[in-house]
């Protein structure tokens, strides 16, 4: 066999990137022969083939513990992102247990938005972008505001600095006032930071021009007034990488479906750690990569060594269905068929009330299922069967 | 059980299907009408018709069951029942009852859906519950949510109600008169009047579970042997908790019937009916909200059916799931380096405590029959004869003339000898968190009362020896011996599949040792080359001395190359590899570069990442993946007696004049640290003024709070960067450290330099008085040293308030590890739940228990994670330089890697 053909003959064999690897690594190997490669390609996929999973291996209990093994040298506390102080993040121990319990929401949601090629190496447009995205109301850029009991003029005083920082015009302000439709809205003469809101006689009638619940909850709705930005987003920042120059917005909070319908984003590279919002917007198999990531993210940061293969699996069991489920009695344990695994696991009693009610029927194929019954359980080797002929009882006969 | 030979499993348990006992079914299988709530008479002797009526079944020795003739050991037991005056609602059924009255017609009992919708909606729930039930499930809800919702019968027109349902078992219909109580015999009516299909519809199976009989009209009363009664010591009897609840229902049922009979006030009925109705309730579960508990004297509450199922000691966690055994042991384990890996050293006393069956044939008779001789209490002996023959088993320790029984042995009597040099067993240390808690050793019976355990298994087990104890169970079965031996012997966890790299390896000493045996300034002379190949059992030639003037002496690397297989070539850096010591190729002028070519260790020294557990890619590892479990058991048991040996040799030990750093250094930390301590102010002084930049974000005090923070961590590093530097490079601490034995730089700095700034959640500590930690300070201080940072060092030691800053912290690191312990333990325990069906098919395909797949290809490559370098299936530079040097040698490039 010529060493091409050899190859031909590795690459029905091996998966992808180990032969790509192989490929590279031969050429690069100058110094050895045709025949000598040859060699090293039988070698190669002798200990591929050697270090295939055997069938009836455990992988789903092998998979488990080599994720739960490691919990208890986890951290316990949130921590800085990525080196930023902006940001405290979920890590360690806590956000494992939020992913395994898919959570509809991250108790730190979190976003990385890289930028198209135009926008991504200027940090001043990049920061454009992140003012764009970034949920502001009004209270962000009002610094107090003013009112007299029995008065029905309210004066906005607002805050130059955050008006400047969050790139809102005093415009913008009067014609988000002015659709709010409380009243009247005006600049002050005197001062050009400063907005009189007259408000309406439908909004504060007379009759309750002395109550000051009225005039804290105008305060409260005016403060809440929508001005730019995608809801759920709390702060988006900038940070440009040293090296590469490129700048990347990181968001407080995450909205994907909003997010990628911003201009200047590239949608192709967006990241978030909602993995519902992924399920959602992107697919289960979108889902299911996240989650892979997410886990790996995880047990990095806590400098702990796992084996992708397993933290696939887990990823695996949790989506194949078509939607994300928790690891737990309201997902995948709660969903077997079993009902003495299920009773076996959590709230007992319900389980078999309700086993009761619907006349159900325990095959006994899984694990729990067999131990209790008193069974083998299907794995490892009971999935194979030996036979040999048994020396009848009472001892040998000669 | 014990090994019953001819014991033949004549029933194996097939399927279990659930339903509800209808009440002819309860009579059916009922031996006696339980009628009076008293057990005994005065003379002691059960009452007839009591709760321990003999024809519950015979439960004491030389009874015969008056039902079934037989005594305690064949008698399976017998229900019996008691007929309710009165219907109750049982309240597990509660809930579904709710939904059924709401879904049905009060009057016909129809499902409140048109009848041609019906029969449409059944065929399909028909269908889906074959294939999917979760979309049955989901198909069943909407159906009770449709007909839940339609007030008007589609079948005879009339006007329907709400049903309120209130925990635990009360309902009321809100009629437009007001909301009148439904009582469990207007319940029980109409959920007579449902007819089979439309129960059906409403997910009930009426074949297994007539709607009607979720109210109860007859009780059935389980066998004493589910509830017996223990004697005191004071010769009294103490029931059972199920007796106790069920002996409370008879006498209210008795009294409800008296009352009856009696034609009393329709109150007094109701309120005896309620009581009745709550009695059986807490007999099912007592534990239900809104409900009176049955207590005992004392206040106690009764432990009822669902409370003995439920809970991690229920019947399901405690008792199906897991199971006591016989055949095991527990004691502290202590260290042996000098027994094999694979074996475990297990006292005398336990040896002859603990039995493995022997079948006796013609060839091992004599043998036998010398266990036999020597009887229970000499070692090596028996315990039991099983009698093939008689079929009767023979318990030695109560039996003299053990001659007369070693004769009448014959082939097919089993001898259940005491436990022997090179049985198998399981050893287990809890908590057993991954495969490699349990592992199969074989047996070195010693003397001593502790299991003996060779050091490198400890990683697997996460053991050390400060009073650790560990349990010990002999497999009785061939089969399971087989698979011990086969399977769960030590040398085949030598890589763990968590990551494909060694758990099993050295650590401590044995690093230390592997370093000082291999470093290039030891030579050895021939009685130390003699001394350390001695321990490893080495019996061939001594190589070629590497020095031969003045004298001849020996590297230590040529010593552990003996061991080293021949075609065995590695590179990599070792742990010293860092800081000055660092070195990128084969030149390496520290030597902390290893190098093997064909099985001999040219350069670099061993240490954690040569011979080290839990680190991939070492040599352990790749002798362990590409020579075999053997091989690699081969190379721990005898080389790493030689590390041992070699510190026995040397000595090793440390004393404060190894963290004894100049003044001159001294006086740099002092200066570090009181700059830092300038900076810090000078942050403060900037916040007070109000004129510290404040980071993004962040409020002004958690920036200020970060700023000091990072200057103190700088300091507290760099304090350490110079006590470092001045210390002894070959000092036993720095040795231990340096080779990752033990021990870190923070650990050194620690000792000689300064502790650094104590933290808890995350933050300089500053909780304890009103705005201060400790009276020392003033309120309001936010210096370093009002704040938890910490100047002193544990060789100097350190002042008051610095104590006090130092318990605080490490307080935190004790409870965050409480904390954490339950709840990795409660995720595993998930996890495992979640996982534990999948298993990789004879396709290559993971699929669960039903034959579902999970995945087309185990982690898409199809590798077992145990058998890769790390993660990765094959090591392509590895086969490039195997084929290389072959070549070099000119040998042929035999298949062994």
């Amino acid at each position: 066999m010529s060493l091409k053909k050899k190859l031909e003959w590795a690459k029905q064999i091996l998966p992808p990137s180990i032969y790509e690897e192989l490929v590279e690594k031969l050429d690069a190997a100058r110094d050895l022969k045709a025949k000598d490669k040859e060699r090293v390609v039988d070698i190669v996929v002798r200990d591929y083939l050697a270090h295939m999973v055997q069938p009836g291996e455990p992988v789903g209990t092998v998979a488990a513990q080599s994720i739960g093994e490691p919990g208890t040298q986890m951290t316990l506390r949130t921590f800085h992102y990525a080196g930023m102080m902006e940001f405290d993040v979920t890590l360690g121990l806590p956000r494992l247990i939020e992913i395994l319990d898919a959570r509809r929401e991250p108790s730190t949601p979190i976003m990385e938005i890289p930028l198209a090629e135009e926008y991504k190496r200027d940090k001043e447009k990049a920061k454009e972008i992140a003012r764009r995205i970034e949920y502001t109301t009004l209270e962000k850029v009002i610094s107090v505001i003013d009112y007299t009991i029995g008065d029905n003029v309210f004066l906005i005083r607002l805050d130059p600095e955050m008006l400047e920082d969050k790139g809102v015009t005093v415009e913008a302000v009067v014609s988000v006032l002015e659709k709010a439709k409380l009243g009247e809205v005006r600049v002050s003469e005197e001062d050009p930071y400063t907005i009189e809101l007259v408000v309406s006689e439908k909004i504060l009638p007379e009759e309750q021009l002395f109550d000051v619940k009225k005039y804290n909850d105008i305060v409260a709705k005016i403060k809440k007034l929508y001005v730019k930005g995608v809801k759920n987003i709390n702060r988006a920042t900038v940070r440009c990488e040293e090296e590469s120059g490129e700048c990347m917005i990181y968001t407080d909070g995450s909205k994907l479906t909003e997010i990628l319908k911003i201009r200047g984003v590239d949608r192709t590279r967006v990241r978030t750690n909602n993995i519902h919002e992924i399920a959602e917007v992107l697919g289960i198999e979108a889902a299911r990569n996240a989650i892979v990531d997410e886990i790996l993210k995880v047990l990095q940061d806590s400098g702990l060594d796992v084996d992708v293969r397993h933290i696939m699996l887990v990823a695996d069991v949790m989506t194949w269905t078509g939607a994300v489920r928790q690891i737990g009695r309201l997902g995948v344990v709660g969903d077997k068929r079993s009902v003495l695994a299920r009773a076996a696991y959590e709230v007992t009693t319900k389980h078999i009330f309700n086993a009761a009610i619907r006349g159900e029927v325990e095959e006994l194929l899984g694990v729990t299922e067999t131990i209790i019954a008193g069974l083998v359980p299907p794995v490892g080797t009971s999935t194979v069967l030996v036979g040999a002929p048994a020396p009848r009882a009472g001892g040998a006969r000669r | 059980m014990s090994v019953k030979p001819g014991f033949v499993e004549r029933y194996i348990i097939d399927k279990i299907v659930f339903g509800i006992l209808s009440p002819a079914e309860i009579r059916a299988m009922s031996k006696v009408t339980v009628i009076t709530p008293e057990l005994y008479a005065p003379d002691g002797t059960p009452i007839q018709g009591g709760l321990r009526d003999p024809a519950f079944g015979a439960i004491e020795g030389g009874e015969r069951c008056p039902v079934c003739g037989n005594t305690r050991l064949e008698c399976p037991g017998h229900f019996g029942r008691i007929d309710l005056a009165r219907p109750v609602v049982h309240p597990g059924f509660a809930e579904k009852i709710a939904s059924l009255l709401q879904a049905t017609c009060r009057v016909c009992g129809r499902v409140r859906i048109p009848p041609e919708r019906a029969k449409y909606l059944l065929a399909i729930l028909r269908r889906l519950r074959e294939k999917w039930p979760k979309l049955a499930e989901n198909l069943l809800k909407e159906i009770e949510k449709e007909a839940s919702s339609r007030m008007e019968c589609p079948y005879c027109g009339a006007r329907q109600y709400r049903i309120r349902f209130t925990r635990p078992y009360y309902f009321y219909e809100e009629r437009p008169e007001g909301s009148v109580r439904l009582t469990p015999v207007e319940i029980r009516e109409r959920l007579e009047r449902i007819p089979d299909e439309d129960a059906e519809l409403l997910g009930v199976n009426p074949k297994r579970a007539r709607p009607e009989w979720m109210v109860l009209t007859v009780l059935p009363v389980p066998p004493v042997a589910v509830r017996p009664s223990i004697v005191l010591e004071t010769a009294q009897r103490a029931e059972d908790d199920l007796t106790h609840a069920l002996s409370e229902i008879v006498r209210i049922n008795e009294r409800l019937k008296k009352s009856l009979v009696q034609n009393s006030p329709e109150s007094i009925i109701e309120q005896q009916w309620e009581l009745l109705q709550n009695a059986v309730a807490a007999y099912i579960d007592n534990e239900l909200p809104n409900m009176l508990q049955l207590v005992h004297k004392r206040r106690r509450p009764l432990k009822t059916l669902a409370q003995r199922l439920r809970g991690k000691e229920g019947r399901f966690r405690g008792n199906l799931s897991g199971k006591r055994v016989n055949f095991s042991a527990r004691t502290v384990i202590s260290p042996d380096p000098y027994i094999s890996i694979n074996e475990v050293g297990v006292p005398y006393e336990v040896a002859m405590t603990l039995t493995v069956p022997m079948m006796v044939t013609p060839e091992n008779i004599e043998l036998a029959r010398k266990f036999v001789l020597n009887g229970p209490y000499k070692w090596p002996g028996a315990v039991h004869v099983y009698k093939a023959r008689e079929g009767i088993k023979l318990d030695l320790r109560f039996r003299q003339n053990l001659k007369q029984v070693a004769e009448s042995l014959e082939p097919g009597d089993i001898v259940e000898r005491h436990l022997m040099d090179g049985d198998i067993v399981l050893f287990n240390r809890q908590p057993s968190l991954h495969r490699m808690s349990i592992l199969g050793h074989i047996v070195r019976v010693m003397p001593g009362k502790t299991f003996r355990l060779n050091l490198l298994v400890c990683p697997p087990y996460n053991a050390d020896f400060d009073g650790d104890e560990m349990n010990l169970h002999v497999p009785q079965s061939p089969e399971a011996m087989a698979e011990a031996r086969e399977l769960l012997l030590v040398e085949r966890h030598i890589l763990t599949p968590r990551y494909g790299g060694p758990i099993i390896g050295g650590r401590q000493d044995y690093v230390s040792g592997a370093y000082l045996l291999t470093v290039k300034t030891r030579y050895f002379t021939k009685e130390e080359v003699a001394r350390l190949l001695a321990i490893a059992g080495y019996k061939g030639e001594l190589p070629e001395p590497a020095i031969l003037k003045p004298g001849p002496y020996w590297t230590g690397k040529q010593l552990v190359s003996l061991f080293l297989p021949e075609d065995f070539h590695f590179e990599g850096k070792a742990k010293i590899n860092a800081g000055e010591l660092s070195c990128d190729s084969v030149e390496c002028f520290h030597d902390s570069y290893v190098v093997v070519r064909f099985g001999r260790l040219l350069e670099g020294v061993l240490d954690k990442k040569g011979i080290g557990a839990e680190e991939p890619g070492n040599i352990l590892h790749m002798l362990a993946l590409e020579y075999g479990h053997e091989r690699a058991r081969d190379f721990l048991d005898r080389v790493f007696r030689m590390f041992i040996r070699m510190l026995e040799l040397r000595g090793l030990s440390i004393s404060l004049g190894d963290l004894e750093i100049p003044e001159e250094a001294k006086e740099k930390i002092r200066r570090i640290l009181d700059e830092a301590r300038d900076k810090v102010l000078e942050l403060i002084d900037q916040y007070r003024r109000g004129v510290l930049e404040p980071i993004p974000g962040r409020s002004l005090e958690e920036s200020l709070e970060l700023k000091i923070i990072e200057v103190l961590s700088n300091a507290r590093d760099e304090a350490g960067r110079v006590a470092i530097s001045y210390l002894d490079p070959f000092n036993d601490v720095f040795i231990m450290a340096r080779t990752g034995a033990r021990g870190s730089d923070v650990n050194i700095t620690q000792m000689a330099s300064s502790l650094g700034q104590q933290t808890v959640r995350g933050k300089r500590i500053s909780r304890g008085f009103r705005s201060r930690t400790l009276p020392h300070f003033k309120p309001g201080d936010l210096s370093p040293e009002a704040r938890g940072f910490v100047r002193g060092n544990f060789r100097d030691g350190l002042r008051p308030t610095e104590v006090f800053f130092h318990a605080a912290g490490g307080r935190e690191g004790l409870v965050d590890t409480a904390v954490k312990t339950s709840q990795s333990g409660y995720m595993q325990r998930r996890l495992i739940n979640a996982l534990q069906d999948l298993v990789v098919a004879n396709d290559g395909t993971v699929r669960d228990a039903y034959g579902n797949i999970i995945q087309f290809k185990y982690g898409e490559d199809g590798v077992d994670p145990m058998l890769t370098y790390h993660g990765k299936p094959v090591d392509i530079d590895r086969a490039i330089a195997y084929v290389r040097y072959s070549k070099q040698a000119g040998q042929p490039v035999s298949g062994g890697e």
